[in-house]
């Protein structure tokens, strides 16, 4: 019997799905990116359904917000698209998939032959709607130390995007591999010219140096 | 209410679909979404557990994994564009400065 909520179960479901693969069969990877969006937005509304208001809140603000608007930023910014779809040489990829397939089907077994449970209404109660109330008091009393490390966490990330993002020097010994006789267009970038370091800059900050 | 079992079944098929798509892709961008997909995917299951069990600590994990992936994100992506600035290539194949 189809009762409503298993009818809206089914039809998000089928969009989370389907935007799932829409992500690994695009070409492009704007496309992805934005079927990527689609997924994160069908769960942040699984997660309202499953009790857990304040992960949905966090899923559209850090992934929908943060995650994918970063991808599109670096989409844009270095372009991307590479005309292949196809499976490519390693050879150990037929044994992950292999494990994946074992994955699966193990979680499906599972599911269906443990014969879970109906949630009970206790453990609605107990979850008592996820709200950002009830999960902060838990995160400050007994999870305070991994929250700390998280915050650790996220301070070195930041370090450490600044440092790989940065333009590299010019000493040689930092950009080994942009060379001079690597200017010939790489074919699945046709439009992108070799980034070069910009010589312009340099005799202002040598008479800057000199000067101070 | 829906049953916990056809959450972790979705869940199971959004990580095996990530998973194909890290193994049979080469562009980097696309494996980094998969990945994430993949994340997304466990984030689900772990959450429909936490209403299973009636107990809030699933839901704890999840704001960590968020957290661990944010930061993750923006480290991957700081790699990629500097890989791109010195070779010109998103093509994970042929990503092997390091001779692996």
């Amino acid at each position: 019997m189809m009762t409503l909520p298993l009818i809206f179960f089914l039809l998000l479901g089928a969009v989370c799905l389907a935007a799932a693969v829409g992500v690994v069969l695009s070409r492009e990877p704007v496309h992805s990116a934005l079927f990527l969006l689609t997924n994160f937005a069908t769960l942040a509304i699984f997660y309202v359904t499953l009790e857990a208001q304040f992960l949905a809140a966090a899923q559209v603000i850090v992934y929908a917000g943060g995650i994918v608007i970063l991808i599109l930023f670096v989409i844009m910014l270095i372009g991307g698209a590479t005309n292949d779809v196809a499976a490519s040489q390693r050879t150990w990829s037929r044994y992950a998939g292999i494990l994946l397939g074992v994955i699966l089907l193990g979680s499906l077994g599972y599911s269906v032959l443990l014969r879970v449970q109906p949630i009970s209404p206790e453990a609605v109660m107990a979850v008592e709607g996820g709200v950002p109330q009830v999960i902060g008091l838990t995160l400050f009393t007994a999870y305070i130390l991994p929250f700390e490390l998280v915050a650790i966490l996220l301070l070195v990330a930041l370090l450490g995007a600044l440092v790989l993002g940065r333009q590299p020097e010019e000493t040689g010994e930092a950009a080994p591999y942009v060379e001079q006789g690597d200017t010939l267009p790489n074919p699945a970038f046709p439009h992108s010219e070799p980034t070069r370091p910009d010589r312009s800059v340099e005799p202002v900050r040598e008479k800057e140096l000199q000067s101070s | 209410m829906i049953p916990t079992s056809y959450y972790l079944i979705l869940g199971a098929f959004i990580f095996t679909i990530g998973g194909v798509g890290v193994l049979v892709r080469r562009n980097a961008l696309i494996i980094f979404m998969c990945v994430e997909m993949m994340l997304n995917a466990v984030n689900l299951s772990l959450i429909a557990l936490a209403l299973q069990f009636g107990s809030l600590t699933g839901q704890i994990v999840v704001f960590f994994v968020m957290a661990v992936a944010a930061a993750e994100v923006a480290v991957g992506l700081a790699i990629v564009m500097a890989y791109v600035r010195h070779r010109d290539t998103l093509d994970v194949d042929e990503i092997n400065l390091l001779h692996g």
